[in-house]
């Protein structure tokens, strides 16, 4: 026997290999492709962007939690890097290097530390750094460089909108969605990336690629994408089937925006998101229907960050409402 | 411009009026009749809420004092006899005054005496390793270690000792309010009458197994010899299930005890040092036991 | 497809690594330690003394109610002791220490009787039998068989499950069982079904064990109303309610009992049990243990007088290895760890692991990233977060509102938490809570 006593606890004793740790590395794995392919079309601008987005959270976390809380410090948990990587996924690559650093410092210091740290925040922290931003500099955070053009400078960017803004913008002035098409990009550009709008929701394939990653890896299960992506396809595919000429083909809305963002990487943060899967059905629905009503009537062209964050308020409701099914809670079984 | 201002200050003024209005109200449908004197006696009482009276907080307790017919059973313990006097003139019925008690810690194993054979993992609390098995040492007694008796203390009256792994109690701020002696799982948390200037005489210990087991498990364990109750005048130890037992009433504190016992495991506190004759140490003893009563 | 229930479970690494070994018969111990109390219930009472000669087979404790159970002498010998001694519990119990006469002819009579099919004893003869057996469920929980089996008139009870699922990792007894005393268990099943009229049976057998599954199909026929149903592997399709459901598709009400919905069930080794004592006349005083762990030299099962310390069993096996960290009586997700290796082997023990330095510790435990993945396990249906924060908190009533007691305790939501939270041990405790608050209330 060694020389250190043997251990004694309380059963199970042997543990599944997964660890929060791993989960939070396959998340930044996940990211990579659509990563990579915001790194092609915006060129050094959007390294730029995400490593000072990322470099921001990490340093604000430990710095808030040594010397303001006092705590453990646990930056090597990696959720300050997804917190850091999907803020930047979030903003326009030409975004003023101090407006990120903003960014990071309302995501981890107000929407994550102040709740108490990682698993007791209730909104997803990199939302909420965003949507800090979006309120605070709209004229910033809705001017995006156009893909492909002038990449290397981040001063002199020409800017444009997303297809949602053009639309949006197209239907204010009163003209038809014939008319506006001719001015997006195809469904074929925006599947791999060739449009204009933050770092992250450029190509929705890569997106697809990492998200499907995540649910083989059982990261995060298909409920949230899959429900959230039906209802935005089947509400605007409804107003679309009522009146093409006024309201864009479902193909665009999933497209375009944050939607596959949305729906794989911000709406199924572990923390911010239902436990169980009638929950997250629940969960996904509402933010469907809220992110379809907001880009249709609301005043801004994309609303899925909204959507999202008014969802996770509703997540402890969610969670007390829909619970497991308890065993034996009521016999369906007949003796034969 | 005037207007606007004129418009403002009507608009305020005519809400105040109606939120005073439903206030007044609600506050009179509303009303719940309360007998005074509850809160009279919660005035009087030390607003601690402990739980040691047994009620789940003084409120409570002034309710259930203003309530019952017969209060001499009741007793808060963090306010003394003092307390219970107010409020037994307050609400003109008999309390029953009780000697007033502190919490001792009947187990002396540290680490330097008592090694840990195993290593237990899981949460740190004494409630579910108890629930485990029954400790990391062979004495299966003993204190646990995991402070679920100082995590319970109202007063900050308990803390771990790091070197030793114990809690200690801190007589000045003890209330005997009996948190500890719940939460400890194996009740080394005993409540002790209080003496006059602490002084304690108890045995530190309440290892059952026979001599041999308990001494392997702990140094300083009682391992049921029984010197301490032959040498004890005044029958004032008793030994059950290879324990002794110093009952506080008999005891005059008249330390020979202590000094018989092979295994150091009867504790004496704030004695003065022993003097070189023992016979005076012995006199002074017991003319402090005298005054037990009177003063403490 | 394979049968199995629908909600929860886990797979863990089976680690099966003794089920080629079969079962060997293990030295007879020089000293053995009888606990009085290796049942749920209350114990039983000691009939022997000090210095007392005991015959193998003997009663020396008898049952202290109709919830407790008989105990007998396992070796021939003197009493030389009654101590108290560390047993699983962890916590020093009353034992019986008994010397083994090593001249005694009697302890080496080889137990391996011919085997016998015809039932001659009568119904209520044959649950006596099993009551004065002290034979008691062998699956771990030691819940005495007679109190199972005293049914109560009028219950509508269409069939019996033999529970040969055998999910725990590492453990092989019952699967070793199965294979060397299939006809048997197929007779002890017939005494059951006999006995309690019933005319149905089924053995559940989880898919990993073909050969099992195999020797049974093999030695029944149509008259026998015994079923073979494989089923698929998953954790913890042992228990009782997963495998009534996974087998009949019928669920236990809650805070019920198989009985309510017309089932009866046994393990396989309880079921061999009832074989020895109707027709050889042999009390409980043996039973299968695998004694195994990664590391150790040569890890096997065995049959093992009750009583026999641990010591002695993983002597049988070469010793403990170096680095031993961890022994646990039991199985990995259900079993105890031990304190010392005194611990007697006793009716419920299945199985000893040695664990190594580097499986035996515990992750440290972090925040709780709300991932659902226990819930999502939990084959109860229940909330293990929820349930570990209101007892954390000490909201007992509110725990018991959210069914903390229905918590089988099967482990697989502290085997799969990332964050290695100790989310069991912490339901254990709320359910302890729970418990003596409601006796507190009565």
């Amino acid at each position: 026997m060694s020389a250190q006593p043997i251990i004694v606890s309380a059963s199970p004793h042997v543990h599944s290999d997964r660890t929060s740790k791993k989960l939070m590395y396959d998340v930044v794995i996940a990211l990579i492709p659509a990563f990579l392919v915001s790194v092609y079309v915006f060129g050094i601008s959007a390294l730029i962007v995400t490593s000072v987005a990322i470099i921001s959270c990490i340093v604000f976390e430990y710095v808030i939690q040594k010397y303001l809380l006092k705590a453990d410090v646990t930056i090597t948990d990696g959720s300050a890097l997804i917190t850091g990587i999907l803020l930047a996924f979030n903003l326009p690559s030409n975004l003023p290097i101090w407006m990120i650093i903003t960014g990071s410092l309302v995501a981890i210091g107000v929407a994550k530390l102040s709740f108490g740290g990682l698993g007791f925040n209730i909104f997803n922290p990199a939302l909420v750094g965003r949507v800090f931003l979006l309120i605070s500099f709209p004229v910033q955070m809705t001017s995006w460089p156009t893909a492909f053009v002038n990449n290397t400078s981040v001063v002199d960017a020409v800017t444009g909108a997303t297809s949602l803004g053009i639309i949006k913008e197209g239907l204010n002035m009163g003209e038809t969605m014939t008319e506006i098409s001719a001015k997006i990009p195809s469904s074929i550009d925006m599947l791999f990336g060739f449009t204009s709008g933050s770092l992250g929701e450029m190509s929705a394939l890569a997106l697809i690629v990492g998200g499907l990653y995540l649910i083989i890896r059982k990261v995060i299960s298909w409920h949230i994408p899959i429900t959230l992506l039906a209802t935005i396809f089947i509400m605007t595919a409804i107003f679309w089937v009522a009146n093409p000429e006024h309201y864009a083909n479902p193909l665009i809305h999933l497209l375009t925006g944050g939607a596959i963002l949305g729906a794989f990487f911000m709406a199924t943060d572990l923390v911010t998101s239902p436990m169980t899967k009638k929950g997250m059905v629940i969960f996904a629905i509402g933010i469907g229907i809220i992110t379809v009503v907001i880009r249709l009537f609301g005043a801004y062209p994309e609303g899925i960050s909204f959507a999202i964050l008014i969802m996770n308020a509703f997540v402890p409701l969610i969670n007390k409402f829909f619970k497991p099914r308890r065993f034996g809670a009521k016999i369906k079984s007949k003796i034969v | 411009m005037s207007d606007s201002v004129l418009y403002s200050v009507l608009l305020l003024a005519s809400l105040g009026v109606v939120a005073a209005i439903m206030l007044y109200v609600v506050s009179k449908k509303f009303y719940v009749f309360e007998n005074p004197l509850i809160a009279e006696v919660e005035e009087l009482l030390p607003s601690a809420n402990c739980g040691g009276c047994g009620s789940p907080g003084c409120k409570a307790f002034a309710e259930k004092l203003v309530n019952t017919e017969d209060i001499s059973d009741l007793f808060c313990p963090v306010g003394g006899n003092e307390v219970m006097k107010q409020v037994a003139a307050v609400l003109g019925k008999e309390v029953a005054e009780k000697d007033p008690t502190l919490a001792v810690l009947r187990c002396q194993g540290g680490c330097d005496v008592r090694p840990k054979t195993t290593e237990y993992q899981g949460p740190r609390t004494c409630a579910i390793s108890a629930m485990i098995y029954s400790g990391e040492t062979d004495c299966q007694y003993g204190c646990l270690g995991d402070g679920d008796c100082v995590n319970v203390c109202k007063f900050d009256a308990m803390y771990m000792d790091e070197s030793t792994g114990l809690p200690v109690i801190i007589t000045d701020k003890c209330t005997s309010c009996g948190a500890c002696v719940e939460a400890c799982p194996r009740d080394i948390i005993e409540m002790r009458p209080k003496h006059k200037r602490d002084l304690k005489i108890f045995v530190g210990c309440l290892n059952e197994d026979k001599a041999g087991i308990a001494k392997k498990a702990c140094d300083v364990a009682c391992i049921g010899c029984s010197k301490c109750q032959d040498i004890c005048p005044k029958d004032a130890v008793l030994m059950v299930n290879n324990l002794a037992y110093i009952d506080p009433v008999i005891c005059t504190l008249c330390r020979k005890c202590v000094e018989v016992c092979p295994t150091n495991s009867i504790i004496e506190t704030n004695f003065p040092p022993k003097k070189v004759k023992k016979v005076e140490s012995e006199s002074e003893a017991n003319v402090e036991s005298i005054n037990l009563k009177t003063d403490a | 497809m394979l049968k199995t229930f629908p909600k929860g479970g886990i797979h863990p690494p089976e680690n099966k690594i003794t089920s080629s070994k079969g079962i060997k018969k293990m030295t007879l111990p020089k000293v053995v330690y009888v606990p009085i109390s290796q049942h749920i219930g209350i114990p039983a009472e000691i009939t022997v003394d000090v210095k007392d000669k005991v015959e193998i087979g003997q009663v020396i404790a008898k049952s202290g109610g109709f919830m407790s159970s008989n105990i007998h002498s396992p070796v021939a010998g003197t009493v030389t002791k009654l101590d108290k001694i560390i047993d699983t519990s962890g916590y020093k119990k009353q034992c019986i220490v008994i010397r083994t006469d090593l001249k005694d002819e009697s302890n080496f009579t080889d137990t391996a009787y011919p085997l016998k099919t015809t039932i001659t004893l009568e119904p209520k003869a044959i649950l006596q039998k099993i009551n004065d057996s002290g034979i008691v469920g062998l699956g771990g929980a030691t819940f005495p068989s007679h109190v199972k089996l005293s049914i109560k008139e009028g219950t509508k009870l269409d069939h019996l499950i033999i529970n040969g699922v055998e999910c725990e990792p590492y453990l092989t007894a019952d699967h070793r069982l199965m294979l060397e005393k299939a006809e048997e268990i197929i007779v002890g099943i017939k005494i059951l079904m006999f006995a309690l009229h019933i005319d149905k049976a089924i053995i559940g057998i989880e898919n990993n064990k073909s050969d099992a599954i195999e020797t049974f199909k093999k030695i029944i026929t149509k008259d026998d109303h015994i079923k073979i149903a494989a089923l698929k592997v998953k954790y913890p399709q042992g228990g009782e309610k997963q495998l009534v459901r996974a087998l009949l598709n019928r669920e236990v009400p809650k805070n019920g009992l198989p009985l309510d919905v017309g089932v009866i069930v046994h393990n396989v080794g309880t079921i061999f049990a009832i074989y020895q004592a109707i027709q050889h006349n042999i009390p409980l005083i043996e039973r299968v243990v695998t004694v195994t762990g990664k590391k150790l030299e040569n890890p096997s099962n065995y049959w093992v007088k009750i009583g026999t310390p641990i010591t002695d069993l993983v002597n049988e096996v070469g010793g403990l290895p170096e680095d031993t960290r961890k022994i646990v009586n039991g199985g990995p997700m259900m079993g105890k760890a031990i304190k010392n290796m005194d611990v007697p082997v006793t009716k419920g023990t299945s199985g000893i692991l040695v664990i190594s330095e580097d499986e035996a510790s515990r992750g440290e435990p972090k925040n709780c990233i709300r991932c659902g993945e226990c819930v999502d396990v939990c084959p109860m249906g229940l909330e293990p977060h929820l349930l570990m924060n209101l007892s954390e908190k000490g909201m007992y009533e509110k725990a018991s509102a959210e069914d903390i007691m229905t918590c089988i305790e099967c482990g697989s939501c502290s085997y799969v938490c990332p964050s290695h939270r100790p989310l069991l041990d912490y339901i254990r405790f709320g359910k302890n809570s729970v418990k003596k608050m409601n006796t507190s209330k009565n």
